[in-house]
């Protein structure tokens, strides 16, 4: 089962779409919660940082008979040093975002907790692509 | 001899605590039957995502809609918004999809939490 999501830039009202919905499919499959509640901090925190960090992108999503594998891919910029930005705490959020309550440098790091499996490319002036996954 | 201690376990329901600390509720009418596992008290939303558990009351200073987001996603009981905030028109609505209710007090965050924790206790 393949679900697909376009994710805009700067459009902070749609983050959760995607986790929503994911989270409402794997509840139908009838998955353990305590699977659901971590992919879907995963799913949110991937959203937004799209919206949050890029130029857009979108969310590709595909569940199998065991487990949930999520790509997420954006158009730009890419980040410059993928070992800062994985650190608990170190955020390049503008201010505007950050007074929203984002932009705390948790982000990626809540991504590596609470999957399975998580890697992280990019490259600057590409852009960036997650991928992670949780086993049933 | 035996000594069996069974642990008092306080329940109770949004409605209660509204009554409780005449909180006023914005929305989310159909959630105030929720029962309560506890709390939570941030404004960093990747805090929340990643710490607060199914069931809790979140206490912040946030007002916009991606606050009941991750209410939704955290399937937590309710929303405090403190000292007198109020939440956004699109915060509301999706409160009310989700049967979340969003309560407000004019009491700090420190006074709230420190009731909520009391009374949880």
């Amino acid at each position: 089962m393949k679900l697909e999501f376009d994710i805009a830039s700067g459009d902070f009202s749609k983050a959760g779409r995607a986790s929503s919905r994911i989270k409402k499919m794997l509840k139908q499959l009838q998955v353990d919660p305590k699977v659901i509640k971590r992919i879907v901090v995963a799913i949110y925190e991937a959203e937004v940082n799209v919206v949050a960090h890029s130029v857009g992108g979108k969310m590709l999503a595909e569940i199998d008979g065991t487990g949930i594998t999520v790509v997420v891919q954006d158009n730009g910029p890419g980040i410059e040093d993928i070992e800062k930005a994985m650190q608990e705490g170190y955020s390049t959020a503008t201010k505007a975002v950050r007074n929203m309550g984002f932009g705390a440098g948790m982000g990626l790091p809540n991504i590596n907790r609470n999957t399975d499996e998580f890697t992280i490319e990019s490259e600057v002036g590409e852009g960036t692509v997650l991928t992670f996954r949780n086993n049933f | 001899m035996t000594l069996t201690v069974t642990e008092e376990e306080v329940e109770m329901k949004v409605s209660e605590l509204v009554e409780k600390f005449g909180l006023k509720v914005f929305s989310g009418e159909s959630g105030l039957e929720n029962e309560i596992s506890g709390g939570y008290v941030s404004d960093l939303l990747s805090d929340v995502m990643g710490n607060a558990q199914e069931g809790q009351v979140w206490i912040t200073l946030q007002t916009h809609q991606n606050v009941m987001a991750i209410a939704s996603l955290k399937e937590l009981a309710a929303v405090i918004l403190v000292k007198g905030f109020e939440p956004e028109e699109d915060t509301l609505e999706r409160s009310n999809e989700e049967g979340i209710p969003v309560l407000g007090t004019d009491k700090a965050t420190f006074e709230m939490a420190g009731n909520l924790f009391i009374t949880l206790t």
